[in-house]
């Protein structure tokens, strides 16, 4: 177990320093961030001191150890257009995505698995049809239009909850939805597949020989084996989840780090979304590295595969 | 055999038809800015006319010709990146998988990287230091495809690698790049057709995406994302302007995906698992 947490924490590092540096060179390389930074009006005088205190007059593999020494140390440099250090602001809004996340996820956890066992139970029955047509649908629809169509029918015609901004438990109900749907139709159909795979399998049969109740059968059984899948895949579920955080925090207006995400991109804030994905290329591989120790643990075939 | 899917294609056929006719079908440029008709609401609405079909936007643009545009360009889009992003994927799948060895292992492993790291991230740093445009987007949108189409190619170039043909070739006399490019190639293009037809709705959902989030095409350009995103502030008085573009999306991605089912049970059913 040692092994392979040392393995996967030297890939993870791999992972991190891959992304810093193509962030690194893709700035540098294809603009010029003296041009993104000043306004039109600036001066040639303003232009060479921004550069000398950006340090671009030096050559590119010292700008580069420079970046590097200072990113090591958590400094990822100023935001335009905030003043502040680019991990201040980060820091700052991170606990309001994740307080987002959590509930998202919740909710699609509790839809997504009794859904998933059920349609697997009752194959190609009603409700199986019906929650595959909705899991279809909620892959084809775009986050941020379903976001605002929610807006539009529950806080514009309805006036029953509010259309975006931190506040009060309502405030999160439809940004909430909004995220979760695209898990839920990912996790269902997961759960669907990898319960019909295990419903047939030995060690079932086993189980119903032995004489161990449905529920036990089903639920304990089953369903322990049918969410090895789901921890396999999480990595491309945080990925979808990040995606997903940067639309919906736009569209609610909720001070996360999409929404800042969303800035830095309106703003041509370079320094903000360089460190913003450099601390979000951190952050997934810390939770992909957590799951991966998880599911190692839970399933031992993984540990000495 | 399941049944050929109408429903989707009549969709798809109407989005394409869309597409090509543009200019005859719609009445009025789709960029015409003009003040005196600003935010008329499509014709069954009360207050609507027959002159523009789904009404007008803030600056008094025909929202019916910019949905016809938009189609237009989510089509372009669509087919660049996945010649592009799937042409990539395409080479990385047959060299990975048939050279093999240590340079399999490597890019085997960017592939695993670029499942784990959101793509949206590298698209929006793309938008904001090369500048919004099709070519900016459309690399974008490759860097989002590539890693799967890698994956799956490689798994089929693997078990093709053990055929007999393959192995004639070699005795024959092919060199490598031979045998990938006129053995190995023309086998996977079934598989390759059904991945890029089930990633067609990838494409515009990210196109939309990326529009909204102001690093897609850039306006004035119609663009069925761009539509939601300029709707969105006047969602309270002018509902057309978000809904119809963002139905329209829905639609035609549904009806891509249900298409890329029935044509990956026809074509190559293993992918079922995918």
């Amino acid at each position: 177990m040692g092994r392979f947490i040392v393995q996967r924490l030297l890939q993870a590092a791999v992972l991190v320093v891959l992304v810093a540096t193509v962030v690194f060179f893709l700035g540098r390389l294809t603009g010029n961030p003296v041009d993104m930074i000043l306004p039109e009006d600036a001066t040639d005088a303003d232009r060479a001191a921004l550069i000398e205190a950006l340090g671009l007059d030096r050559p590119l593999h010292e700008q580069y150890a420079i970046f590097a020494f200072n990113a090591v140390q958590g400094d990822l440099g100023t935001s335009i257009r905030y003043h502040e250090p680019v991990m201040v602001t980060f820091l700052s809004r991170l606990p309001n995505t994740i307080l987002l996340a959590t509930p998202s996820m919740i909710i699609a956890v509790l839809l997504a698995v009794p859904l998933g066992v059920f349609s697997a139970l009752r194959r190609g029955r009603m409700l199986d049809r019906v929650s595959g047509t909705i899991a279809v649908l909620g892959i084809a629809t775009p986050n941020f239009w379903l976001g605002i169509m929610l807006i539009f029918l529950f806080s514009v015609q309805l006036g029953w909850l509010p259309s975006g901004r931190m506040g009060g438990p309502d405030h999160y109900v439809l940004p909430a939805i909004t995220l979760g749907t695209f898990l839920v139709a990912g996790f269902m159909r997961l759960i669907r597949s990898s319960m019909l795979e295990i419903l047939d399998s030995e060690f079932v049969k086993m189980a119903r020989i032995k004489g161990l109740s449905e529920f036990r059968v089903i639920w304990k059984h089953c369903l322990r084996n049918a969410l090895i899948p789901v921890l396999t895949l999480w990595g491309v579920f945080m990925a979808g989840l990040v995606t997903g955080a940067i639309v919906t925090e736009t569209v609610f207006a909720w001070p996360g780090i999409g929404r800042l995400t969303y800035e830095a991109v309106i703003f041509r804030d370079f320094p903000l979304l360089q460190g913003v994905i450099i601390m979000a290329a951190v952050l997934i591989v810390v939770i992909n590295l957590l799951v991966d120790v998880l599911y190692a643990y839970v399933d031992p075939r993984i540990r000495f595969g | 055999m399941r049944r050929l899917p109408w429903l989707p294609i009549a969709i798809i056929a109407t989005m394409v038809i869309m597409a090509v006719f543009a200019p005859i079908l719609a009445e009025h440029s789709p960029t015409d800015q003009s003040l005196i008709k600003r935010l008329k609401p499509p014709f069954w609405v009360e207050g609507g006319s027959m002159q523009h079909l789904l009404g007008t936007d803030q600056f008094g643009r025909d929202v019916f010709a910019r949905m016809l545009y938009g189609a237009r360009i989510s089509l372009i889009v669509v087919g660049l990146s996945l010649l592009v992003g799937g042409g990539v994927g395409l080479t990385i799948g047959i060299v990975s998988g048939y050279v093999g060895g240590k340079l399999d292992a490597f890019l085997m492993r960017l592939v695993d990287a670029a499942f784990t790291f959101p793509a949206i991230l590298f698209a929006l740093l793309l938008a904001v230091t090369m500048g919004q445009g099709l070519n900016t987007l459309i690399i974008a949108i490759s860097l989002l495809l590539w890693a799967n189409f890698a994956r799956v190619i490689r798994g089929e170039v693997l078990a093709l690698k053990q055929r007999d043909f393959v192995s004639l070739a070699r005795v024959h006399g092919c060199s490598p790049l031979r045998i990938m490019a006129t053995h190995i190639l023309p086998n996977v293009m079934n598989t390759f057709m059904v991945l890029a037809t089930l990633n067609i709705g990838v494409v515009i959902v990210a196109e939309a995406s990326l529009s909204f989030l102001g690093a897609g095409v850039p306006p004035p350009t119609p663009a069925w994302g761009l539509m939601v995103s300029e709707g969105r502030g006047r969602i309270t008085s002018a509902w057309w302007l978000s809904l119809l573009p963002g139905l329209a999306i829905t639609l035609v991605v549904l009806a891509f995906n249900l298409f890329g089912d029935w044509l990956r049970d026809r074509l190559d059913p293993k992918l079922r698992q995918l």
